[in-house]
Protein backbone atom coordinates (compact mmCIF):
# COMPACT_ATOMS: atom_id res chain seq x y z
CA UNK A 1 0.00 0.00 0.00
CA UNK A 2 1.35 3.39 -0.80
CA UNK A 3 1.18 6.36 1.18
CA UNK A 4 -1.60 8.04 1.23
CA UNK A 5 -0.04 11.31 0.00
CA UNK A 6 0.84 9.12 -3.17
CA UNK A 7 -2.13 8.31 -4.34
CA UNK A 8 -3.39 10.64 -7.33
CA UNK A 9 -6.82 10.34 -8.96
CA UNK A 10 -7.47 9.83 -12.31
CA UNK A 11 -8.91 12.27 -14.84
CA UNK A 12 -12.78 11.15 -14.20
CA UNK A 13 -12.34 10.09 -10.97
CA UNK A 14 -10.86 13.92 -9.90
CA UNK A 15 -14.10 15.22 -11.91
CA UNK A 16 -16.22 12.81 -9.66
CA UNK A 17 -14.42 13.77 -6.26
CA UNK A 18 -14.68 17.62 -6.63
CA UNK A 19 -18.06 16.92 -7.79
CA UNK A 20 -19.01 14.95 -4.38
CA UNK A 21 -19.16 17.70 -1.67
CA UNK A 22 -21.42 19.47 -4.01
CA UNK A 23 -24.14 16.74 -4.41
CA UNK A 24 -23.52 15.71 -1.00
CA UNK A 25 -24.65 19.25 0.42
CA UNK A 26 -27.70 19.34 -1.83
CA UNK A 27 -28.72 16.20 -0.65
CA UNK A 28 -28.29 17.12 3.03
CA UNK A 29 -30.43 20.41 2.37
CA UNK A 30 -32.83 18.06 0.25
CA UNK A 31 -33.34 15.26 3.26
CA UNK A 32 -33.65 18.09 5.63
CA UNK A 33 -36.43 20.41 3.27
CA UNK A 34 -37.89 17.39 3.01
CA UNK A 35 -38.67 16.57 6.81
CA UNK A 36 -39.30 20.00 7.94
CA UNK A 37 -41.92 20.24 5.26
CA UNK A 38 -43.39 16.71 6.20
CA UNK A 39 -44.11 18.65 10.13
CA UNK A 40 -45.40 21.93 8.32
CA UNK A 41 -46.02 22.39 5.09
CA UNK A 42 -45.77 25.67 5.39
CA UNK A 43 -42.55 26.12 6.77
CA UNK A 44 -40.41 28.93 5.12
CA UNK A 45 -37.04 28.34 6.78
CA UNK A 46 -36.16 25.25 3.94
CA UNK A 47 -38.28 25.71 0.91
CA UNK A 48 -38.29 22.67 -1.89
CA UNK A 49 -36.45 23.05 -4.67
CA UNK A 50 -40.24 23.11 -6.48
CA UNK A 51 -40.62 26.51 -4.45
CA UNK A 52 -37.74 27.95 -5.16
CA UNK A 53 -38.05 27.31 -8.55
CA UNK A 54 -41.59 28.94 -8.86
CA UNK A 55 -40.06 31.75 -7.04
CA UNK A 56 -37.18 32.20 -9.40
CA UNK A 57 -39.84 32.03 -12.51
CA UNK A 58 -41.80 34.86 -10.60
CA UNK A 59 -38.36 37.05 -10.28
CA UNK A 60 -37.39 36.41 -13.83
CA UNK A 61 -39.76 35.94 -16.30
CA UNK A 62 -43.37 37.79 -14.44
CA UNK A 63 -43.31 41.53 -14.48
CA UNK A 64 -43.10 42.90 -11.31
CA UNK A 65 -46.99 43.94 -10.14
CA UNK A 66 -45.74 46.92 -9.27
CA UNK A 67 -43.44 48.33 -11.29
CA UNK A 68 -43.44 46.14 -14.09
CA UNK A 69 -40.05 45.03 -14.10
CA UNK A 70 -38.27 41.83 -14.59
CA UNK A 71 -36.66 42.35 -11.04
CA UNK A 72 -34.24 39.58 -11.81
CA UNK A 73 -32.53 41.30 -14.43
CA UNK A 74 -33.40 44.47 -12.91
CA UNK A 75 -31.28 43.58 -9.90
CA UNK A 76 -28.51 41.73 -12.07
CA UNK A 77 -27.82 44.62 -13.75
CA UNK A 78 -27.70 47.34 -11.19
CA UNK A 79 -25.53 45.64 -9.45
CA UNK A 80 -23.20 44.27 -12.58
CA UNK A 81 -23.14 47.94 -13.41
CA UNK A 82 -22.18 49.11 -10.29
CA UNK A 83 -19.37 46.52 -9.73
CA UNK A 84 -18.39 46.87 -13.15
CA UNK A 85 -17.65 51.00 -12.63
CA UNK A 86 -16.02 50.36 -8.96
CA UNK A 87 -13.83 47.46 -10.21
CA UNK A 88 -12.80 49.74 -13.59
CA UNK A 89 -12.34 52.74 -12.09
CA UNK A 90 -10.12 50.65 -9.34
CA UNK A 91 -7.79 49.12 -12.12
CA UNK A 92 -7.45 52.08 -13.67
CA UNK A 93 -5.93 53.81 -10.29
CA UNK A 94 -4.49 50.84 -9.90
CA UNK A 95 -2.52 51.13 -12.96
CA UNK A 96 -1.81 54.45 -13.28
CA UNK A 97 -1.16 55.04 -9.29
CA UNK A 98 1.07 51.61 -8.83
CA UNK A 99 2.94 52.34 -12.00
CA UNK A 100 4.31 55.69 -10.87
CA UNK A 101 4.85 54.99 -7.19
CA UNK A 102 6.74 51.94 -8.29
CA UNK A 103 8.85 53.22 -10.87
CA UNK A 104 9.60 56.97 -9.70
CA UNK A 105 11.74 57.18 -6.74
CA UNK A 106 10.15 60.94 -5.70
CA UNK A 107 6.12 59.83 -5.91
CA UNK A 108 7.23 56.68 -4.14
CA UNK A 109 8.71 58.99 -1.20
CA UNK A 110 5.63 61.06 -1.78
CA UNK A 111 2.39 58.81 -1.78
CA UNK A 112 3.93 54.89 -0.17
CA UNK A 113 2.71 56.19 3.12
CA UNK A 114 -0.19 57.59 2.09
CA UNK A 115 -1.51 54.94 0.35
CA UNK A 116 -0.48 52.38 2.98
CA UNK A 117 -2.19 54.39 5.58
CA UNK A 118 -5.56 54.66 3.05
CA UNK A 119 -5.75 50.92 3.09
CA UNK A 120 -5.64 50.50 6.52
CA UNK A 121 -8.98 52.78 6.95
CA UNK A 122 -12.08 49.80 7.34
CA UNK A 123 -14.08 50.75 4.05
CA UNK A 124 -17.05 49.89 5.81
CA UNK A 125 -16.55 52.68 8.90
CA UNK A 126 -16.37 55.42 6.19
CA UNK A 127 -19.70 53.78 4.10
CA UNK A 128 -22.19 56.74 6.58
CA UNK A 129 -19.45 59.26 5.06
CA UNK A 130 -19.59 58.18 1.79
CA UNK A 131 -23.37 58.61 1.94
CA UNK A 132 -23.55 62.38 3.57
CA UNK A 133 -20.72 63.33 1.01
CA UNK A 134 -22.33 61.46 -2.17
CA UNK A 135 -26.04 60.90 -1.16
CA UNK A 136 -27.71 57.61 -1.46
CA UNK A 137 -26.99 57.49 -5.26
CA UNK A 138 -24.90 55.29 -7.45
CA UNK A 139 -21.86 57.34 -6.62
CA UNK A 140 -21.75 56.18 -3.29
CA UNK A 141 -21.63 52.46 -3.90
CA UNK A 142 -18.85 52.77 -6.57
CA UNK A 143 -16.60 55.02 -4.36
CA UNK A 144 -17.43 52.24 -1.31
CA UNK A 145 -16.28 49.51 -4.02
CA UNK A 146 -13.48 51.13 -5.08
CA UNK A 147 -12.27 52.51 -2.04
CA UNK A 148 -12.38 49.09 -0.32
CA UNK A 149 -10.18 47.29 -3.10
CA UNK A 150 -7.69 50.04 -5.46
CA UNK A 151 -5.31 50.66 -2.68
CA UNK A 152 -4.70 46.57 -1.93
CA UNK A 153 -4.19 46.66 -6.15
CA UNK A 154 -2.25 50.16 -5.85
CA UNK A 155 0.04 48.44 -3.31
CA UNK A 156 0.25 44.69 -5.67
CA UNK A 157 1.06 46.93 -8.87
CA UNK A 158 3.71 49.03 -7.08
CA UNK A 159 5.00 45.66 -6.35
CA UNK A 160 5.14 44.05 -9.29
CA UNK A 161 6.59 46.54 -10.77
CA UNK A 162 9.87 47.05 -8.21
CA UNK A 163 10.10 43.06 -8.80
CA UNK A 164 11.15 43.88 -12.69
CA UNK A 165 14.74 43.08 -12.61
CA UNK A 166 16.72 46.45 -12.56
CA UNK A 167 19.00 45.10 -15.41
CA UNK A 168 15.45 45.18 -17.48
CA UNK A 169 14.91 49.11 -16.61
CA UNK A 170 18.80 50.06 -16.92
CA UNK A 171 18.75 48.57 -20.45
CA UNK A 172 15.84 50.32 -21.84
CA UNK A 173 17.59 53.26 -20.95
CA UNK A 174 20.61 52.73 -23.09
CA UNK A 175 18.44 51.67 -25.58
CA UNK A 176 17.41 55.00 -25.74
CA UNK A 177 14.41 55.25 -23.90
CA UNK A 178 12.69 57.79 -21.81
CA UNK A 179 10.61 57.88 -18.86
CA UNK A 180 7.72 57.67 -20.51
CA UNK A 181 8.37 55.37 -23.13
CA UNK A 182 9.99 53.22 -20.78
CA UNK A 183 6.81 53.12 -18.70
CA UNK A 184 4.63 52.52 -22.16
CA UNK A 185 7.36 49.75 -23.63
CA UNK A 186 8.71 48.13 -21.13
CA UNK A 187 6.69 48.48 -17.70
CA UNK A 188 3.40 48.54 -18.51
CA UNK A 189 3.05 45.53 -20.92
CA UNK A 190 4.63 43.47 -17.68
CA UNK A 191 2.35 44.00 -15.35
CA UNK A 192 -1.04 44.25 -17.37
CA UNK A 193 -1.07 39.94 -16.61
CA UNK A 194 -0.85 41.11 -13.33
CA UNK A 195 -3.55 43.28 -13.41
CA UNK A 196 -5.65 41.01 -14.29
CA UNK A 197 -4.85 38.49 -12.22
CA UNK A 198 -4.63 41.09 -9.27
CA UNK A 199 -8.53 41.92 -10.35
CA UNK A 200 -9.37 38.67 -9.51
CA UNK A 201 -7.93 38.37 -6.21
CA UNK A 202 -10.06 41.56 -5.36
CA UNK A 203 -13.84 40.39 -7.08
CA UNK A 204 -14.68 39.14 -3.32
CA UNK A 205 -14.03 41.99 -1.96
CA UNK A 206 -15.63 43.84 -4.73
CA UNK A 207 -18.86 41.94 -4.18
CA UNK A 208 -18.78 41.94 -0.60
CA UNK A 209 -18.80 46.20 -0.64
CA UNK A 210 -21.32 45.86 -3.04
CA UNK A 211 -23.67 43.86 -0.98
CA UNK A 212 -23.17 45.70 2.12
CA UNK A 213 -23.70 49.19 0.10
CA UNK A 214 -26.84 47.76 -1.54
CA UNK A 215 -28.22 46.33 1.85
CA UNK A 216 -28.05 49.95 3.47
CA UNK A 217 -29.28 51.95 0.49
CA UNK A 218 -30.68 51.39 -2.57
CA UNK A 219 -34.02 51.01 -5.11
CA UNK A 220 -32.68 48.02 -6.62
CA UNK A 221 -29.70 45.33 -7.07
CA UNK A 222 -29.02 41.83 -5.56
CA UNK A 223 -27.89 42.86 -2.69
CA UNK A 224 -31.12 44.81 -2.35
CA UNK A 225 -33.31 42.44 -3.02
CA UNK A 226 -31.91 39.54 -0.35
CA UNK A 227 -31.95 42.30 2.17
CA UNK A 228 -35.13 43.62 1.00
CA UNK A 229 -37.62 39.64 0.84
CA UNK A 230 -35.46 38.84 4.36
CA UNK A 231 -38.38 40.78 6.09
CA UNK A 232 -40.90 38.13 4.52
CA UNK A 233 -38.27 35.76 5.79
CA UNK A 234 -38.51 34.16 1.74
CA UNK A 235 -35.75 31.93 2.11
CA UNK A 236 -37.44 30.72 -1.50
CA UNK A 237 -36.25 34.26 -2.91
CA UNK A 238 -32.62 34.48 -1.33
CA UNK A 239 -31.05 31.37 -1.53
CA UNK A 240 -31.64 31.01 -5.65
CA UNK A 241 -29.86 34.50 -5.27
CA UNK A 242 -27.08 33.68 -3.57
CA UNK A 243 -26.45 31.15 -5.89
CA UNK A 244 -26.66 33.43 -8.98
CA UNK A 245 -24.76 35.61 -7.21
CA UNK A 246 -21.91 32.62 -6.68
CA UNK A 247 -22.39 31.70 -10.62
CA UNK A 248 -22.07 35.52 -11.81
CA UNK A 249 -19.16 35.52 -9.27
CA UNK A 250 -17.60 32.41 -10.75
CA UNK A 251 -18.45 33.60 -14.63
CA UNK A 252 -16.38 37.16 -14.08
CA UNK A 253 -13.43 34.91 -12.59
CA UNK A 254 -12.93 32.51 -15.10
CA UNK A 255 -12.87 35.28 -17.88
CA UNK A 256 -10.96 37.34 -16.42
CA UNK A 257 -8.11 34.38 -16.26
CA UNK A 258 -9.46 33.03 -20.12
CA UNK A 259 -8.42 36.62 -21.11
CA UNK A 260 -5.17 36.81 -19.00
CA UNK A 261 -4.15 33.85 -20.85
CA UNK A 262 -5.50 34.56 -24.25
CA UNK A 263 -3.86 38.40 -24.10
CA UNK A 264 -0.33 37.92 -22.47
CA UNK A 265 0.60 34.26 -24.22
CA UNK A 266 4.58 34.72 -22.64
CA UNK A 267 3.15 35.11 -19.09
CA UNK A 268 2.80 31.65 -18.80
CA UNK A 269 5.39 30.79 -20.00
CA UNK A 270 8.25 33.46 -18.66
CA UNK A 271 7.03 32.82 -15.06
CA UNK A 272 8.01 29.33 -14.84
CA UNK A 273 11.10 29.32 -16.54
CA UNK A 274 12.45 32.21 -15.83
CA UNK A 275 14.72 33.58 -18.31
CA UNK A 276 17.72 32.22 -17.53
CA UNK B 1 37.10 59.33 -31.99
CA UNK B 2 35.81 58.25 -29.26
CA UNK B 3 38.33 58.57 -26.72
CA UNK B 4 37.60 57.16 -22.40
CA UNK B 5 39.55 59.28 -20.49
CA UNK B 6 39.18 58.02 -16.64
CA UNK B 7 40.99 60.33 -14.26
CA UNK B 8 42.02 59.68 -10.66
CA UNK B 9 38.32 57.69 -9.99
CA UNK B 10 37.41 57.07 -6.88
CA UNK B 11 34.44 54.91 -5.11
CA UNK B 12 33.54 54.45 -1.85
CA UNK B 13 30.64 53.55 -0.35
CA UNK B 14 30.51 55.06 3.63
CA UNK B 15 33.92 53.73 4.67
CA UNK B 16 34.48 51.14 2.55
CA UNK B 17 37.17 52.31 -0.55
CA UNK B 18 35.90 49.96 -3.61
CA UNK B 19 38.15 51.68 -6.00
CA UNK B 20 40.88 54.07 -5.80
CA UNK B 21 43.50 56.42 -7.69
CA UNK B 22 41.96 54.64 -10.99
CA UNK B 23 43.21 56.16 -14.28
CA UNK B 24 43.12 54.90 -17.99
CA UNK B 25 42.71 55.56 -21.29
CA UNK B 26 40.87 53.33 -23.50
CA UNK B 27 40.75 54.24 -27.37
CA UNK B 28 37.60 53.96 -29.72
CA UNK B 29 37.75 49.78 -30.98
CA UNK B 30 39.86 48.66 -28.35
CA UNK B 31 38.43 45.44 -26.40
CA UNK B 32 39.19 45.60 -22.87
CA UNK B 33 38.75 42.47 -20.68
CA UNK B 34 38.90 43.17 -16.89
CA UNK B 35 39.63 40.36 -14.38
CA UNK B 36 40.75 39.82 -11.07
CA UNK B 37 39.37 38.34 -7.61
CA UNK B 38 35.73 38.65 -6.71
CA UNK B 39 35.16 41.57 -4.51
CA UNK B 40 37.59 43.57 -6.34
CA UNK B 41 35.77 46.30 -8.31
CA UNK B 42 34.96 45.21 -11.72
CA UNK B 43 31.37 45.50 -11.58
CA UNK B 44 31.64 48.74 -9.53
CA UNK B 45 33.73 50.26 -12.66
CA UNK B 46 31.57 49.05 -15.14
CA UNK B 47 28.32 50.43 -13.24
CA UNK B 48 30.60 53.63 -13.31
CA UNK B 49 31.14 53.16 -17.11
CA UNK B 50 27.62 52.69 -17.56
CA UNK B 51 26.27 55.69 -15.64
CA UNK B 52 24.07 53.65 -12.84
CA UNK B 53 26.76 54.77 -9.88
CA UNK B 54 28.06 58.11 -10.07
CA UNK B 55 32.41 58.35 -8.78
CA UNK B 56 33.24 59.29 -5.81
CA UNK B 57 36.13 61.51 -7.11
CA UNK B 58 37.62 61.82 -10.23
CA UNK B 59 36.49 62.45 -13.54
CA UNK B 60 34.97 60.11 -16.67
CA UNK B 61 35.46 61.64 -19.70
CA UNK B 62 34.33 60.93 -23.57
CA UNK B 63 36.05 62.44 -26.23
CA UNK B 64 37.12 65.10 -23.52
CA UNK B 65 33.86 65.71 -21.86
CA UNK B 66 32.00 64.18 -18.83
CA UNK B 67 30.03 61.18 -19.26
CA UNK B 68 25.97 61.74 -18.80
CA UNK B 69 25.27 60.92 -15.05
CA UNK B 70 22.58 57.87 -16.12
CA UNK B 71 22.79 55.30 -18.65
CA UNK B 72 22.13 56.47 -22.39
CA UNK B 73 22.03 55.46 -26.00
CA UNK B 74 26.22 55.59 -26.31
CA UNK B 75 26.86 52.80 -24.08
CA UNK B 76 24.96 49.49 -24.40
CA UNK B 77 25.17 46.63 -21.78
CA UNK B 78 24.77 42.96 -21.16
CA UNK B 79 24.34 41.37 -18.27
CA UNK B 80 24.81 37.61 -17.11
CA UNK B 81 20.78 37.05 -17.36
CA UNK B 82 17.71 39.34 -17.81
CA UNK B 83 18.99 40.98 -20.32
CA UNK B 84 15.94 40.66 -23.10
CA UNK B 85 12.85 41.50 -22.53
CA UNK B 86 10.30 38.45 -21.55
CA UNK B 87 7.22 39.69 -23.12
CA UNK B 88 8.10 40.43 -26.72
CA UNK B 89 9.46 38.40 -29.59
CA UNK B 90 12.55 37.93 -30.68
CA UNK B 91 12.30 40.38 -33.37
CA UNK B 92 10.03 42.48 -31.42
CA UNK B 93 13.24 42.59 -28.91
CA UNK B 94 15.19 43.95 -31.32
CA UNK B 95 12.89 45.91 -32.79
CA UNK B 96 12.31 47.75 -29.57
CA UNK B 97 15.91 49.16 -29.23
CA UNK B 98 14.52 50.90 -32.50
CA UNK B 99 11.66 52.44 -31.98
CA UNK B 100 12.67 52.95 -28.22
CA UNK B 101 15.39 55.14 -30.13
CA UNK B 102 13.53 56.83 -32.87
CA UNK B 103 10.18 57.55 -30.88
CA UNK B 104 11.08 59.83 -28.05
CA UNK B 105 7.44 59.47 -26.53
CA UNK B 106 5.54 56.75 -27.95
CA UNK B 107 8.48 54.28 -28.38
CA UNK B 108 6.54 53.12 -30.82
CA UNK B 109 6.94 53.47 -34.75
CA UNK B 110 4.18 52.97 -37.52
CA UNK B 111 3.85 52.50 -40.91
CA UNK B 112 6.71 52.47 -43.08
CA UNK B 113 9.25 53.75 -40.38
CA UNK B 114 8.20 50.47 -38.70
CA UNK B 115 8.69 48.37 -41.67
CA UNK B 116 11.91 49.51 -42.03
CA UNK B 117 13.16 49.09 -38.38
CA UNK B 118 11.79 45.15 -38.76
CA UNK B 119 13.87 44.84 -41.75
CA UNK B 120 17.08 46.20 -40.08
CA UNK B 121 15.93 44.16 -36.86
CA UNK B 122 15.97 41.13 -38.77
CA UNK B 123 19.23 42.08 -40.63
CA UNK B 124 20.92 42.44 -36.85
CA UNK B 125 19.07 38.74 -35.83
CA UNK B 126 20.52 36.98 -38.75
CA UNK B 127 24.39 38.17 -37.75
CA UNK B 128 23.82 36.81 -34.44
CA UNK B 129 22.28 33.38 -36.07
CA UNK B 130 18.72 33.89 -34.93
CA UNK B 131 16.90 34.55 -37.94
CA UNK B 132 14.67 30.77 -37.49
CA UNK B 133 13.07 32.38 -34.35
CA UNK B 134 12.17 35.74 -34.73
CA UNK B 135 8.58 34.85 -33.40
CA UNK B 136 9.50 32.84 -30.59
CA UNK B 137 9.57 34.54 -26.90
CA UNK B 138 12.68 34.52 -24.88
CA UNK B 139 11.71 32.36 -22.72
CA UNK B 140 11.16 29.39 -25.42
CA UNK B 141 15.04 30.23 -25.84
CA UNK B 142 18.29 28.34 -24.44
CA UNK B 143 20.29 30.69 -22.17
CA UNK B 144 23.02 31.29 -25.08
CA UNK B 145 20.45 32.08 -27.40
CA UNK B 146 19.34 34.70 -24.99
CA UNK B 147 22.84 36.15 -24.81
CA UNK B 148 22.55 36.68 -28.42
CA UNK B 149 19.36 38.35 -28.46
CA UNK B 150 20.88 40.36 -25.92
CA UNK B 151 23.64 41.84 -28.33
CA UNK B 152 21.72 42.03 -30.87
CA UNK B 153 19.55 43.86 -29.42
CA UNK B 154 22.07 45.95 -27.78
CA UNK B 155 24.17 46.64 -31.47
CA UNK B 156 21.48 47.37 -33.32
CA UNK B 157 21.81 50.56 -32.87
CA UNK B 158 25.21 51.25 -32.88
CA UNK B 159 26.47 52.22 -29.29
CA UNK B 160 30.03 53.97 -29.14
CA UNK B 161 30.52 51.55 -26.06
CA UNK B 162 29.79 48.17 -25.21
CA UNK B 163 29.68 47.03 -21.58
CA UNK B 164 29.85 43.23 -20.88
CA UNK B 165 29.22 42.24 -17.24
CA UNK B 166 30.29 38.58 -17.38
CA UNK B 167 28.12 37.96 -20.59
CA UNK B 168 28.78 33.84 -20.94
CA UNK B 169 29.24 33.73 -16.95
CA UNK B 170 26.42 30.84 -17.08
CA UNK B 171 26.95 29.04 -20.27
CA UNK B 172 27.75 25.88 -21.12
CA UNK B 173 31.79 25.70 -22.07
CA UNK B 174 30.53 24.60 -25.77
CA UNK B 175 28.25 27.44 -26.19
CA UNK B 176 30.89 29.84 -24.38
CA UNK B 177 33.11 29.46 -27.21
CA UNK B 178 30.40 29.56 -30.02
CA UNK B 179 29.63 33.09 -28.30
CA UNK B 180 33.56 34.30 -28.23
CA UNK B 181 33.61 33.40 -31.42
CA UNK B 182 30.42 35.89 -32.39
CA UNK B 183 31.35 38.90 -29.78
CA UNK B 184 34.95 38.87 -31.40
CA UNK B 185 33.30 38.63 -34.85
CA UNK B 186 30.74 41.75 -34.02
CA UNK B 187 33.44 43.63 -32.66
CA UNK B 188 35.69 43.34 -35.57
CA UNK B 189 32.89 44.14 -38.06
CA UNK B 190 31.79 47.02 -36.00
CA UNK B 191 34.67 48.61 -34.39
CA UNK B 192 32.66 49.40 -31.10
CA UNK B 193 34.60 49.60 -28.00
CA UNK B 194 34.25 46.72 -25.36
CA UNK B 195 34.30 46.12 -22.02
CA UNK B 196 34.09 42.86 -20.86
CA UNK B 197 34.59 41.37 -17.18
CA UNK B 198 35.32 37.69 -17.08
CA UNK B 199 36.05 35.69 -14.63
CA UNK B 200 37.91 33.15 -17.19
CA UNK B 201 41.27 34.40 -17.63
CA UNK B 202 41.78 32.64 -20.87
CA UNK B 203 38.96 34.48 -22.32
CA UNK B 204 40.14 37.03 -20.90
CA UNK B 205 43.17 36.50 -22.74
CA UNK B 206 41.63 35.01 -26.07
CA UNK B 207 39.03 38.08 -26.89
CA UNK B 208 40.94 41.05 -25.38
CA UNK B 209 43.54 43.31 -27.40
CA UNK B 210 43.69 44.47 -23.29
CA UNK B 211 43.75 43.13 -20.68
CA UNK B 212 42.82 45.19 -17.34
CA UNK B 213 43.77 43.19 -14.09
CA UNK B 214 41.83 44.45 -10.59
CA UNK B 215 43.46 44.38 -7.33
CA UNK B 216 44.16 45.82 -4.35
CA UNK B 217 47.64 47.14 -4.00
CA UNK B 218 47.54 48.17 -0.42
CA UNK B 219 46.15 46.28 2.63
CA UNK B 220 45.74 46.51 6.01
CA UNK B 221 44.80 43.82 7.62
CA UNK B 222 43.50 45.98 10.55
CA UNK B 223 40.84 48.08 8.54
CA UNK B 224 40.34 45.69 5.22
CA UNK B 225 38.05 48.20 4.00
CA UNK B 226 40.44 51.32 3.94
CA UNK B 227 41.88 51.06 0.93
CA UNK B 228 40.32 49.94 -2.56
CA UNK B 229 41.53 48.08 -5.67
CA UNK B 230 42.62 49.74 -9.14
CA UNK B 231 44.06 48.56 -11.92
CA UNK B 232 46.88 46.94 -10.92
CA UNK B 233 48.40 45.55 -14.74
CA UNK B 234 47.79 46.81 -17.68
CA UNK B 235 48.59 44.43 -20.35
CA UNK B 236 48.15 45.23 -24.55
CA UNK B 237 47.42 41.74 -25.88
CA UNK B 238 49.95 40.59 -28.59
CA UNK B 239 50.57 36.96 -28.85
CA UNK B 240 50.74 37.04 -25.38
CA UNK B 241 49.39 33.84 -22.78
CA UNK B 242 48.00 33.57 -19.10
CA UNK B 243 51.45 32.30 -18.29
CA UNK B 244 53.13 35.58 -18.59
CA UNK B 245 51.37 36.85 -15.31
CA UNK B 246 53.27 36.66 -11.93
CA UNK B 247 52.00 33.21 -11.13
CA UNK B 248 50.44 34.00 -7.84
CA UNK B 249 48.14 36.83 -9.44
CA UNK B 250 46.85 33.97 -11.84
CA UNK B 251 45.88 31.54 -9.22
CA UNK B 252 43.88 34.74 -7.28
CA UNK B 253 42.04 35.47 -10.11
CA UNK B 254 41.18 31.75 -11.61
CA UNK B 255 39.99 30.50 -8.13
CA UNK B 256 36.62 32.63 -8.46
CA UNK B 257 34.79 32.76 -5.44
CA UNK B 258 31.61 32.39 -5.50
CA UNK B 259 29.80 34.52 -8.26
CA UNK B 260 26.99 36.42 -8.12
CA UNK B 261 24.45 33.85 -9.08
CA UNK B 262 25.77 31.20 -6.76
CA UNK B 263 25.85 33.63 -3.80
CA UNK B 264 21.93 34.56 -4.50
CA UNK B 265 19.78 31.34 -4.87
Amino acid sequence: MRRLINLRPERGSRLLLGLLPFVLALLAYLIASAARLADNPSDKLLPSLATMGTALYQMAVVPDARSGNLLLWVDTAASLARLGWGLGISAALGLIVGIGVGITPLLRAGLAPFIAGLSLIPPMAILPILFIVFGLGEVSKVVLIVFGIAPVIIRDMQQRVEELPGEQIIRAQTLGASTVSLVLRVVLPQVLPRLLDALRLSLGAAWLFLIAAEAIAATEGLGYRIFLVRRYLAMDVILPYVAWITVLAFAMDWGLRALSRRAFPWFGAGSTRGST
Amino acid sequence: MSTFSIRNLWKRYGEHVVLERLNLEVRSGEFCTLVGASGCGKTTFLKLLLGQEAPSRGQLLLDGRPLPAEPGPERGIVFQRYSVYPHLTVLDNVLLALELHRSRWLGRLFGRARRQAREQAAAMLEQVGLSDCLQRYPAELSGGMQQRLAIAQSLVRAPQVLLLDEPFGALDPGIRADMQLLIQRIWRETGVTVFMITHDLSEGFKLGTRLLVFDRPRHDPQAPQAFGATITYDIPLRNRRAGDLPPDLAERIAAREPTREESTP
